[in-house]
């Protein structure tokens, strides 16, 4: 079951493929960056990699404007990369140091960017949900245009939040996309021990939101639902709903693998890694000549650089003071 | 008597293990709980445990490992992320005569619930004239690991402890961590059990049989004459520490491990004070209205008489 990309009778221009794969690539690259440098155990929080996931961050995000608002949850970092946060601000927030997003005090759960969009990420569960649909509001009522996306997990469905959220979003009709990334687990519970079935995007269609669910592997799918939901957002046609099947490949939080101690079967992850993301869409810009494979070396070359300035200087940049476990609690 | 006394470490435990009486058993405090689960579960069959992820491989800190297999999923089971729901669930059963145990990973996770449990559990059988009541525990973990940020580090006994109709609960030794367990299980009335994470390694002598510690009674850990410290969970052993070092330079410390913070036992922090004339109040959570300032208010309003100046 491979992945075949649907760009024909679409608007989507080679640059656009690129941006696509670049976007996921990064993703990818950031998380085993993360993945190389933990075992030196200064990188002292905890780190929930989206690898296998890159796809709904890039597909979404790439519709977005720069001021448009997205809120995120633990496993934010591909939509913070997405939204375009600087990774290395990024990677000193991960690392603790005052230069980071949040100052330090937040971690790889905790990314605040506000020029970017990025007004703050939850790791409760289903907690940010609600705040996009405020920020929706807020537009609405500022008539700003800008449009909000809400990302979050399968097990945020269960939470009362979301269905709180989605019922005031669909009554007010507010420019909101809510973007469920169903990887099928929350922790280690299959959803078949949560929800009693799968299909999330149901749930959206009860309060009358439109609704597709869509493999969330493909770029270009959720690119092209992305897309028609923004501009219904944008359009004042309220909100929209996207629930994108996928699968996270390592463990719930850090940097390995979980099969191994029997959270779950290793020929599930093996069907999904064969549907990789990063890899099926090199392979088909490269097929279909949107790539030169010498284009292609150098943007991961540059990434790569990227990627080794940002930890060097997550790790370099200064811790913050003592003092400044008291500042900020209040405005 | 051998399990009241708190180990600071495990050389410490095995060099007292050698010296206690023969067959007195050696156990963490995660075997502890799982220990007092277990035997609930085995003895009264209107207890269940639940919980997310408490079927799972870790098994909440090793504390409810494999309970689901012995017990089979319809007394110990998983549950979707619906805290608050799920809460007003276990009350329903409770109401109906189950004993409910609700497992969190994290205390930061009951804000989800609060209305649950502060509108309904903790009011239930007050507002009915005291003819219908709510058997539940909610056993919650405080304490950080590694870079946990704000919304996974704190500690929110006193948020609970100031609710009328719920009990507050944290014992800080295995023996203790059993004993109130089943104490809170077998007590009617909804309870707010908070473990610390870094006790779960914490070992001292839990005996097999089923037994329970009161609820609502703190214990002295060591006698001393000069100050008194009243400490919380974790903070006992901190407090221990503290004794040690500072009986070099001649203080003698006294002990208090307050074990509930709701009913809080006056008692036992009064009759020191009167002894020490001298209070330090050790809690993990924040100090303003927070355990250290009730224990305070207390002692000021019961036995300031007795307060000395240094
Ligand atoms: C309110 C709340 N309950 C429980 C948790 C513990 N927890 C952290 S992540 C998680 C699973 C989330 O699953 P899902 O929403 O599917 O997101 P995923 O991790 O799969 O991306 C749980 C239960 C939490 N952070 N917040
Ligand atoms: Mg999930």
């Amino acid at each position: 079951m491979t992945i075949s990309y649907q760009v024909e009778n679409t608007n989507i221009t080679n640059e656009l493929l690129i941006q696509m794969y670049s976007t996921m690539l990064k993703i990818r690259m950031f998380e085993e960056k993360i993945i190389e440098v933990y075992p030196v155990q200064d990188m002292q929080c905890p780190v929930h990699l989206c690898i296998g996931e890159e796809a709904i961050a890039a597909g979404v995000c790439l519709n977005l404007k720069k001021e448009d608002y997205i809120f995120s949850t633990h496993r934010n970092h591909g939509h913070c990369v997405a939204k375009g946060s600087d990774m290395k601000l990024m990677m000193a927030e991960f690392y603790g140091k005052k230069t980071g997003y949040s100052k330090g005090k937040g971690g790889s759960m905790h990314m605040v960017d506000p020029e970017n969009g990025i007004l703050g990420t939850s790791a409760i569960v289903g907690g940010a949900i609600p705040l996009a649909v405020g920020t929706a509001l807020a537009s609405a009522m500022k008539k700003d245009g800008r449009v909000s996306a809400a990302f979050f997990g399968d097990g945020a469905a269960e939470e009362g939040t979301f269905h709180e959220s989605l019922n005031f979003a669909s009554l007010k009709k507010l420019p909101v996309v809510f973007v469920c990334e169903n990887n099928f687990y929350a922790t280690n519970s299959y959803i078949s021990a949560r929800q009693p079935h799968n299909d999330i995007a149901k749930k959206a269609e009860s309060y009358l939101i439109p609704s597709v669910q869509i493999d969330g592997n493909d770029v270009v799918a959720v690119y092209e639902e992305a897309r028609k939901a923004v501009e219904r957002a944008r359009a004042g046609k309220g909100p929209s709903f996207i629930e994108c099947r996928t699968y996270r490949w390592k463990g719930h939080v850090g940097p390995d693998c979980d099969y191994e101690k029997g959270c779950r079967p290793k020929e599930e992850l093996d069907v999904w890694m064969d549907r990789c993301p990063v890899k099926t869409f090199e392979d088909f810009i490269l097929k279909n000549k949107s790539i030169s494979e010498k284009e292609l070396q150098q943007l991961k070359a540059n990434i790569a650089k990227e990627l080794d300035n940002a930890v060097s200087y997550g790790r370099t940049s200064p811790l913050p003071d003592d003092k400044e476990l008291f500042e900020d609690v209040y405005a | 008597m051998p399990w009241t006394k708190v180990y600071l470490d495990k050389e410490d435990f095995e060099k007292a293990s050698k010296l206690a009486d023969q067959g007195l058993r050696g156990f963490t405090y995660r075997d502890a709980i799982k220990e007092a689960l277990t035997q609930m579960l085995e003895k009264d069959e209107s207890v269940f445990v639940m919980g997310e992820g408490i079927d799972d491989p870790g098994g909440t800190f090793g504390t409810t490992t494999n309970l689901h297999k012995k017990f089979g999923a319809e007394r110990v089971f998983d549950i979707p992320i619906a805290e608050n729901g799920m809460t007003g669930v276990a009350i329903g059963a409770a109401l109906a005569g189950m004993k409910p145990v609700f497992v969190h990973m994290r205390v930061d996770f009951l804000p989800m619930c609060m209305d649950q449990i502060i509108n309904h559990a903790a009011k239930w059988h007050y507002m009915f004239g005291g003819k219908v009541n709510v058997p539940l525990v909610i056993r919650s973990i405080i304490g950080r690991g590694w870079g946990s940020a704000a919304q996974h580090s704190q500690s929110l006994q006193a948020l609970f402890a100031h609710i009328p109709g719920l009990k507050v609960v944290m014992p800080s030794t295995p023996y203790d961590a059993k004993g109130l367990l089943i104490a809170s299980i077998e007590d009617g009335n909804p309870i707010i059990f908070i473990e610390h994470r870094w006790l779960y390694e914490q070992i001292g002598h839990v005996p097999e049989k089923i037994y329970t510690v009161p609820i609502g009674k703190g214990i002295v850990r060591k006698e001393g004459k000069d100050v008194t410290i009243a400490a919380t969970s974790f903070m006992v052993y901190e407090a221990m520490k503290a004794a040690a070092v500072l009986e070099k330079d001649g203080i003698n410390v006294e002990v208090v491990d307050l074990r509930t913070l709701k009913p809080l036992d006056e008692d036992i922090i009064c009759e020191s004070v009167k002894k020490t004339g001298r209070l330090i109040v050790a809690d993990t959570g924040w100090k303003t209205c927070g355990i250290g300032a009730e224990v305070v208010a207390t002692v000021a309003e019961k036995a300031l008489k007795y307060h000395r100046r240094c």
